[in-house]
Formats: structure tokens, sequence, C-alpha cells
């Protein structure tokens, strides 16, 4: 292969899938009687399958962590500047497989694919997935890897749940969970901005109760809005004015209701771009998922009590500025751990740029994971 | 001897350690290959951190002034203020709170009554510099320094035990005078 080298980059990449027949039993009680995974992975596993890292992704990637396509180059992976060779989750000491969860639009079975029943598009049929039922068919794919025990899960932001709950799901598979920018169960206020983001959608009158596909048309005035009220709460309030300020993007106001600030027009523009690549029922699905995950939920409310079958080692990493999933968050999973006598460490880092700041390169955090995870016997 | 020898000296084989300000982590790598106590440490500072990962130590950046909510009672064996007394604004609470996480607590302080210290004050009129408080006045990190007679009459106040006292000058123990002739001061301490 003539992948072209580029320092630090696993080079070209390519997406896989993964067929599973077996029916998955969902925390709904639904029955999902056959699926797709789509992942990738880089490095190669060793001999004793000792160095898989699984990396989860958030609410709008996908499998493609790292590298790119041969035939889309642009389109470099989420996470390209933590994984690779030489990077914090170095690919010449890792087998990295990224996995993309299941509802998804990316490529793992969702609500666009065909429903085997019906022959037609699953649309609003498609059940609600949780975390767990993710981790759950995460699992199976790691079996099909040949992959017993994965040396870490991470993940940031919902990422980080799911790195939480493989921990609490498969003790035994999980040697190092690198919960960043998580929480343990969104609070009110993070539940109200996802209902505000579902509302925009389920009151589109292109959204058709879910069946919008059959009709040619896609809500996409639901999920500009969605995404416009998502972005909101990735930056700080510090780093909006810092990025934006009460910049006019017109010589004077309008006195209309046209673009006058720069922030209106970013998240416009953030929104269309959204909206022309994400569909509206995952964006649904995913946002419940979000607020149903709650481990300790089965504990009475008590986490420590949960985390007392976990077995990995923890490294919760959090940001200052991070307003949606604030350190203290991070901080009650922390003391829960330490509670149940579990091995942690916790980094509290202080970055500006708020919730987003878990992709960004910032160099006291790429030097811990690097540090942390050169540690990691293989 | 050094500090670290003395304090190495004084935790318990597979004890649960928890060492406040614990810098690069040295002393927690140290409990752990000659004792086998497995410890957390806790520190504020980027670097320090870092180093702690390094050196594969269990770090929780965290800032000892919000007091030790993140620990439950009675959580470890031993909990050890090393150097860092001297840095806090409330040492009181401190103190009580590391007795109420750990059973026992090990405090060693740069002893503000060393000789030297009190011949520069007295007859230079300057405050001191030294190698255990190397720092000029206007850049200190130190905000509350002590001897250790001060520190015999908190420990006192607070009805607390002493069950270990030891005074080092130069690498080596001082049995006499120790608050004019200690640089140094390390306690063990229970409730």
């Amino acid at each position: 292969m003539n992948a072209p080298r580029l320092p630090g980059s696993v080079g070209i990449v390519e997406a896989k899938k993964a067929t599973f027949d077996e029916p998955l039993r969902l925390k709904s009680g639904a029955v999902l009687p056959a699926y797709e995974i789509a992942y990738e992975t880089y490095g190669r596993l060793n001999g004793a399958r000792s160095n898989a890292v699984l990396v989860c992704h958030a609410l709008n990637a996908s499998h493609h962590v790292a590298g790119f396509y041969a035939d889309d180059p642009d389109n470099v992976g989420w996470w390209d500047n933590m994984v690779g060779p030489g990077k914090p989750v170095d690919t010449e000491r890792f087998f990295v497989v990224g996995s993309n969860y299941l509802g998804s639009c990316f490529g793992s079975t969702g609500p666009a694919s065909i429903n085997p029943a019906t022959g037609r598009p699953w649309g609003a049929d498609f059940p609600l997935v949780t975390v767990e039922d993710w981790v759950a068919a995460q699992a199976r794919l790691a079996d099909r890897l040949g992959i017993e025990r994965f040396a870490a899960v991470i993940g940031g932001s919902l990422g980080a749940m799911q790195a939480l709950q493989w921990a609490l799901a498969f003790p035994e598979r999980v040697r190092h969970a690198i919960v960043i920018a998580g929480t343990p169960r969104l609070s009110a206020q993070n539940i109200a901005f996802n209902e505000v983001a579902r509302q925009a959608i389920l009151s589109d009158p292109d959204f058709h109760g879910g069946h919008y596909y059959d009709k040619g048309v896609v809500p996409r005035r639901g999920l500009r809005i969605a995404r416009m009220i998502g972005h909101i709460t990735y930056l700080s309030d510090d780093a909006m004015m810092e990025k934006f300020g009460r910049q006019l993007r017109r010589a004077a106001p309008g006195f209309d209701f046209d673009i006058d600030f720069e922030v209106e027009s970013y998240l416009r523009y953030q929104g269309e771009k959204f909206s022309r690549y994400f569909d509206a029922n995952t964006y649904l699905r995913i946002t419940k998922a979000l607020d149903y995950f709650d481990p300790a939920a089965d504990f009475g409310g008590d986490l420590a009590r949960a985390f007392a079958r976990a077995r990995a080692d923890f490294l919760v990493v959090s940001f200052k500025s991070d307003w949606r999933f604030p350190p203290a968050r991070s901080r009650e999973i922390v003391k829960a751990l330490l509670d149940a006598r579990r091995i942690v460490s916790y980094l509290e880092i202080d970055a500006p740029q708020g919730h987003d700041a878990f992709l960004l390169d910032d160099a006291r955090y790429h030097a811990a994971l690097a540090a942390y995870f050169r540690n990691i016997v293989l | 001897m050094t500090e670290a020898d003395a304090i190495v000296a004084w935790v318990a084989p597979g004890a649960r350690v928890l060492d406040l300000g614990c810098g690069d982590g040295a002393l927690l790598r140290r409990l752990w290959e000659e004792k086998r106590a497995p410890g957390y440490g806790v520190e504020i500072d980027d670097a320090h951190v870092l180093e702690c990962l390094k050196n594969d130590v269990n770090v929780l950046q965290m800032d000892l002034e919000d007091g030790l909510a993140a620990f439950a009672d009675r959580s470890f064996d031993c909990v050890i203020l090393s150097e860092t007394l001297q840095a806090i604004r409330r040492q009181e609470a401190l103190l009580r709170e590391m007795l109420r996480v750990g059973r026992e607590a090990i405090v060693s302080f740069p002893n503000f009554g060393y000789w030297r210290l009190r011949l520069q004050i007295a007859f230079g009129g300057r405050m001191p510099v030294s190698p255990e408080l190397p720092y000029a006045w206007y850049e200190t990190p130190n905000v509350h320094h002590c001897t250790i007679a001060d520190f015999e009459a908190l420990v006192a106040k607070l009805g607390l035990r002493v069950l270990e006292r030891l005074a080092l000058t130069g690498g080596r123990r001082v049995r006499a005078a120790p608050n004019l002739l200690g640089a140094t001061a390390l306690y063990r301490i229970s409730a």
C-alpha cells in the first residue's frame, strides 16, 4: 500500500462492518433481531491480545477516530490528535478499535436502516437504545475481534459514559477505564437542554412522526435548532466571548431578524452543516440514551455501591470551564470510586474552551494521557 | 536519614496511605516499593501531577484548601502532610480532617525555631532563607510558618496524641533542644 506516512497519522484507514445475527435484547425490553456495527481499527493486536484499546465516541462522532480515507483524504478522524503513532494513545503500541454505536446514522444499524420485518426504513419504529445496549453490542464486537480484555476503554462526554458502563457491565474485560469530561448522570438542566432539542425536531412539520424517509423530506429546521442548542452547551461563556465577542456581521444593527452578530452566524452555520449529515431519529434517541444513563439508580442512588463490582483502574479527567458536565460531576465519580476503594487518578485541566476541550489539543491534557498510557503494562 | 526515610520507616507495611501535597509522587512510589503500601497523592500543580502519572502513582488533582470531602471517614491508615503544612491557610481544619480520614497522620515541616533562622532575623534583620526555606519573602508559597513549640501547642489545643516525634538537621537526628537545633520536624499523630 502506498499510504502517505504523515507524521503522527495512522494514514489511510478503512471502515469495516461486523454483522450480528444473534438477537440483542435491549434495556427497554425491545429486541433487535440482527444488526451491524461499523468500526475501524488501527495498529496491530499483539500475540497475547493484551494491547487493545476501545475508543467510545460522543454524540455526533463515529467509528472514524483517526487517519483518513483513501477516497476522502480531508475526512480526518475526530480524535486524530489523540490516536496515532507517537500520539498519547500510541498505535505503535496499542491496537485501537473505534466502534460506532447502535442507532447511529454513520454505519451501524440505526433508524435509517432497513427494518427486515417491513423492508422499509425503521424510522420511528427503531427502538430506543441505551448506553447499556451500546456496550453490550460493543462486547459482541470485541468477541468477534478476539479481544477478551481491553487494556483500556476510553471516551469523552457520552463516550465517557460508555467507558464507565464497560467497567460496570464487564469488570473482567477492562483493565483501565478512562473517563473524560463525563458525568455519572445528567442533571435536570442537562435533560432540559436535551428536551428543547427534541422538541425542536418533533415539532418540525417535516418530521412526520419519524417516518420522514418515505416522504422524501428531512426535518432540517428541527435539527438545526437542536444543534444550535447543543453547541451553546459545548462552549464556555468565555470561549464564546473570546471567539465572537459582540462582533457584528454587518456595518450596523439591522433592526430586523437577519444575522446581526457573529455568534448568530456561527450557530446558524453549525446548525445548517449538522442538518445536512445527521439523522433526526438518531438525534432523538441519543439524547434519550444520555438522559436515561444512571448506573447508581439500581443501587439506591449510591454510585459507590455501583462501583463495588468494577475491577478496572480509572483515570477521570475534567475541564474547569466545562459547564455541561462540570468538574463537580467528575469529582462525584472520583469520590464514589474512592468510597468503593477502587484505584483512580483524577485530572482537572484548566482549559478555557468548555466541554469541547476534550477534543482539543491541550499540552497538559495530552501529556498526562500519554504518561498514563505509557504505564499501561501489556 | 532523610525526611523521606523517616516517613517510610513510620508507615506500616501494607498501610493505605494518602499523601497530601504529594509533589512528584516519589514518596508514594517508595512506600509502594518498600512497604507495599498502596496510596493516593493529592496535588494541585499541573507539572507535579504529570510527574506522578509518569511515576505510576495514583494522583488526584484537587485543592487541599477545599478540604478532604472526597475522602470518607477512616478510609486511610495514614495521611501524610510532608513539607506542606506551612503552605496551607487553614491548618487547624486540615489537621482535624486528616484525622477524620486517617487513623494516623504524619506531618513534617521546616522548623522556624531553628537557630540559623533565628540568627538571620535577630542579627541580620532579614527574613530567613535556608536550604529548608529557599524562598525570598515576596515569592514564598508559605503562608503560615511555625516552630516545633508552636506545633506542639496546636496539637495540645486540638487534643491530638503525639505517637512519635523527630527533629532532623543535615540528615541527622537531633535529640537535645530540637526547637533550637532541628531544621526539620516530623510528627506521627492520632486523634
